[in-house]
């Protein structure tokens, strides 16, 4: 792949002349166009930094030069999203406060869910899982988690922020929490709104310090219940009982938010960290559900982290002494850069560029675009050895099918489906939204997700998509192959992969999609026969999409 | 004794497709193809199925020593109640020193038959209370080692060679496979026995079946890589799955599985073994043990998820009926809790719990392992219970003794089981 190598050298360099990411974005934009970009360069950034090619779209990047759409990735608030946006309105709890979602979706009576329990236990009822938790008619309060998934979908197909969307993914994933964990029912959506979103190329810190200090996450992880040792509760259920330190989200923090497991902490780190957070609680039952800090829960004392002392009487701020501990520590840069080459460039990174991405974070303070820039700068990024080497993420999978395929949402009154069977599909794989019991979030490597199962999922959701079987989701193969001759099967099989994959399937790929044309099942011969009057078209797409190079990016 | 069950025939194709009990027309392969192969060791076709209950389950609420006074006395509100304190739910005794858990009535039964045994205070060498960590030990074998690329079942399996493999040798139910059987012996994960095929629009006859030959010639380049390998492997299982038709074996003896996700799959690995797939190993998560606020005693939210397995594994157990004297449930889980509870009436990650064993060649009605006490001077780190049996030693007994994986096999590298002290859980 010769153009490869030459094309990349340009590109860096283009990216290097439009600055760092706080760098005003309409220089850079306007920074002469880089010529030429081979297919694989554009294809490579498509896949990496968006949800995969649309019909069209590699052209779209060329004529825009690859360092500007980057940079324009980089700064999405100043892409224009209205259509994408219109469309969420279809799913109105991504929207709503915190207040309006417990008092919409009320809690089922406990009474009635020990004796569904009951019953399943038993082996009586209907089988397990969400959807029958409420009464028929009560509003579902799994609605809420179900349409921050299917929203997700969407945005992943059609948003045109399409790295603002990997971010988010990347970065909830990060600081998982899990929906199905009593409060976090109703906090997942203003978390993913209030706490990741506004962040993904922010700074590092303000992510830590958004999720730590979010319902969601002080819920998740037990901290709101965290006080200091020998604490009697005064009021409540808990009255007259002794309370004391919760060392889950401490051990997390360091584990997983930050230093990383190999980083450097012990258990006596865990144990004072969870001593600064105390008291950091949220108004919950009762109240506005809103952070709160419990100065009558903090442990005054002096705390000793990581070789910092943190100054006794602290109060609240013990936690943000902490926060700014942990986000400069050299681990905390090493697992950050260590996730997002891993997630951006290949399962085992190259230590040279976790190196470089590293010191960016250290440098620049934790500012994730920056980290961004350096990994899309990168030799690492655009090497032979990149291309291709990772392994599609179920929803990714998902996502970029729709988009080859050039999806649309389905014209039926009232529809909202799309991005529920979206999400249901990437679910069947695996991958179902926000439902990753532990606070690793979903893995990004291909050891997690190739496998039998995942793999016959991967085939079978090609063929929904391609025969229109998914709800809500229109595609139109007859038009992707528009022109052709459709009683030249070899013709339409071209212009397919053209469209779809940029023709980028290996030679003995394209032999076996062209064998098919064989088949009698594929291509429909005209009543006299006399040869090939229609070709299956659709058939053909699924194949493309199920085939093994479609599974990776 | 008796012979082996399960009939192997296999014929050569890119790889091997193993047909067990299966006749060749019946999977739609020339007869001329199928040569009989060995039938591997002498003995009957043994199962093991490993259940992991990810997010560290309490061992001192699961199987309480009521017998140790510093128990009750580490656990003002979440003990479990003794056998004879008078309560109306309380623990269910063992031995007089040790007690189920009032959930785990529906297993108390194999124990009176001696089918059910527990070994205390079993966990890792490596006192990591990162889950993660301690799953990925357990799964690889390895504690403290993070390189091994592979699962200790997977290991364990290979140095158990068979002339023919089967797709189905190992099975885990649920979409992602488990670090215990990554590796070299080609593990099947499926998320449902049922969903197991190429589906295509109904509107063609033939159309499914031609989707599938158009995967699998996709899938069948002679490229060496993890995607074609398993595409490969996903074909020989959809064939071979699709002859055995698991999905017609209902339970038998009465049994009910609770309508839970693991009760789903333990019905699905009993279908498994019933269908005669040559089923060496199956795995099986049951989560939700992470309980650090809120735990519950005799009722409440570990109660609940004890309740569930429990009565999954009392459902399988009736399901299989004879055919569990051939196969042993191993229960697992990366390290216990903290002994005192905490301040959430929870408890916090800790070093040692309990696990379960359950079959035919179970010397059951005993609880193993040498118990290290809860007094505050006896616990490990003044805080957690100590490991006295390290988990590899059990393992090692279930792969050796009831898999009949070869002892000098090294499956648990770097691991020398103590000398001349074998836990004899199984006979």
């Amino acid at each position: 792949m010769r153009p490869w190598r030459v094309g990349l050298a340009l590109v860096a360099v283009a990216l290097v002349v439009s600055g760092c990411g706080t760098a005003p974005v309409a220089s850079s934009v306007a920074s002469p166009a880089i010529a030429p970009e081979s297919d694989e360069h554009i294809l490579h950034v498509l896949n990496r930094l968006a949800y995969g090619p649309r019909p069209g779209d590699v052209e779209r990047v060329r004529a825009m030069g690859i360092g500007a759409w980057i940079e324009r990735q980089l700064h999405p608030d100043l892409i224009a999203d209205e259509a994408i946006e219109r469309r969420l309105a279809a799913y109105p709890t991504i929207a709503m406060t915190t207040d309006d979602l417990f008092r919409e979706y009320p809690r089922p009576d406990p009474a009635a869910v020990a004796r569904r329990r009951e019953e399943m236990l038993r082996g009586d009822g209907a089988p397990d899982g969400m959807a029958r938790e409420a009464a028929p008619g009560e509003p579902r309060r799994i609605m809420i988690a179900a349409e921050l998934a299917a929203a997700r979908m969407e945005r992943a197909v059609w948003s045109e922020r399409q790295l603002q969307e990997i971010l988010v993914d990347f970065w909830f994933n990060h600081f998982n929490v899990y929906a199905q964990k009593d409060a976090v029912r109703w906090l997942i959506s203003p978390y993913e709104r209030e706490a990741i979103r506004p962040h993904v190329l922010g700074r590092f810190r303000d992510l830590v310090l958004a999720t730590a200090r979010h319902p969601a996450m002080l819920f998740y992880l037990d901290n709101w219940l965290s006080t200091r040792a020998g604490l009697v509760a005064q009021a409540g259920p808990n009255r007259g009982r002794r309370l004391g330190l919760n060392e889950n989200y401490a051990r997390e923090l360091l584990e997983l938010h930050t230093l990383g497991v190999d980083g450097g902490y012990t258990q006596g780190d865990v144990v004072e960290v969870a001593r600064a957070f105390t008291g950091w609680s949220f108004a919950y039952p009762q109240g506005d559900r809103q952070f709160v800090f419990r100065p009558r829960a903090h442990d005054d004392g002096d705390k000793r982290v990581l070789g910092h002392v943190i100054a006794a009487g602290g109060g609240e701020a013990d936690g943000i002494a902490v926060i700014d501990i942990v986000t400069r520590h050299p681990s905390t840069a090493r697992t950050i850069a260590t996730k997002l080459a891993r997630r951006f460039v290949s399962d085992d990174p190259p230590p040279s560029l976790v190196d470089r991405v590293a010191r960016t974070y250290q440098d620049t303070d934790g500012d994730i675009r920056a980290m961004m820039l350096t990994i899309v700068r990168a030799r690492e990024f655009w090497s032979e050895a990149a291309y291709r080497a990772k392994i599609k993420k179920p929803i990714e999978l998902v996502a970029s099918a729709a988009r080859a395929l050039d999806a649309s949402v389905g014209s039926e009154p009232g529809l909202r489906s799309a991005g529920f069977q979206l999400a249901r599909a990437a679910s069947t794989l695996g991958e179902r939204l926000f439902n990753a019991q532990p606070p690793t979030g979903y893995p990004d490597t291909a050891d997690a997700w190739v496998n039998t199962g995942a793999l016959l999922g991967r085939m079978n959701f090609a063929l929904s998509l391609a025969q229109n079987r998914v709800p809500g989701v229109r595609v139109d193969v007859e038009r992707l192959v528009a022109g052709a001759d459709r009683r030249k099967p070899e013709e339409v099989l071209d212009r397919l992969l053209a469209v779809t994959v940029h023709g980028q399937v290996s030679a003995r790929t394209r032999e076996i999609l062209s064998a098919q044309l064989r088949d009698p099942a594929i291509v429909r011969l005209t009543a006299d026969d006399r040869g090939p009057a229609n070709t299956d078209v659709e058939k053909l797409a699924a194949l493309v999409l199920g085939s093994p190079e479609f599974q990776r990016k | 004794m008796g012979m082996e069950t399960c009939v192997r025939r296999s014929f050569l194709k890119g790889g091997a497709l193993a047909l067990c009990g299966l006749t060749a027309e019946a999977a739609g392969i020339p007869r001329f193809l199928v040569r009989t192969a060995h039938a591997g060791p002498a003995g009957r076709r043994k199962a093991l199925v490993a259940v992991f209950q990810r997010g560290a389950v309490d061992g001192l609420s699961m199987v309480v020593p009521h017998g140790d006074p510093a128990y009750y006395a580490a656990r003002a509100s979440i003990a479990i109640g003794a056998p004879a304190s008078g309560k109306s739910e309380t623990a269910i005794d063992l031995d007089g020193f040790f007690a189920f858990h009032p959930a785990l009535e529906p297993i108390k039964p194999l124990w009176d038959a001696r089918r059910l045994a527990v070994v205390h205070a079993c966990g890792s060498p490596v006192s990591t209370r990162s889950h993660f960590d301690a799953q990925d030990y357990m799964e690889t074998g390895t504690p403290g080692v993070k390189t091994t690329p592979d699962g200790w079942l997977s290991r364990g399996l290979v140095a158990r060679a068979r002339t023919s493999p089967s797709p189905f040798r190992a099975v885990a139910l649920g979409p992602q496979l488990p670090r215990a059987l990554r590796g070299e012996v080609g593990a099947v994960a499926m998320p449902s026995v049922n969903d197991f095929d190429v589906r295509s629009d109904v509107s063609a006859m033939a159309s499914g079946v031609n989707a599938r030959r158009g995967f699998e010639a996709l899938y069948e380049q002679g490229v060496r890589d993890v995607i074609h390998g398993t595409g490969r492997e996903t074909f020989e299982a959809v064939k071979m799955l699709k002859a055995a038709d698991p999905r017609k074996f209902e339970p038998a003896n009465g049994a009910r599985y609770p309508r839970t996700d693991f009760g789903e799959k333990l019905q699905q690995v009993a279908q498994l073994v019933k269908a005669d797939v040559c089923l060496e190993v199956a795995f099986v998560d049951i989560a939700g043990w992470d309980t650090h606020a809120g735990q519950g005693n005799e009722r409440g939210q570990l109660a609940y998820r004890l309740a569930d397995l429990s009565h999954g594994l009392a459902a399988f157990a009736r399901d299989l009926g004879d055919v569990m004297e051939d196969t042993l449930v191993l229960t697992m889980s990366e390290f216990g809790r903290t002994v005192r509870e905490n301040g959430n009436r929870g408890t916090d990650h800790g070093h040692a719990t309990a696990m379960l064993v359950l079959g035919g060649s179970v010397r059951g009605g005993r609880v193993y392992g040498r118990w290290p006490g809860l007094a505050p001077e006896q616990l490990f780190e003044e805080r957690d219970l100590a490991v006295t049996t390290d988990f590899r030693q059990l393992f090692a007994e279930v792969a050796f003794e009831h898999l009949g994986v070869p002892r000098e096999a090294k499956i648990f590298p770097g691991f020398a089981p103590p000398r001349g002290t074998p836990l004899g859980v199984l006979a």
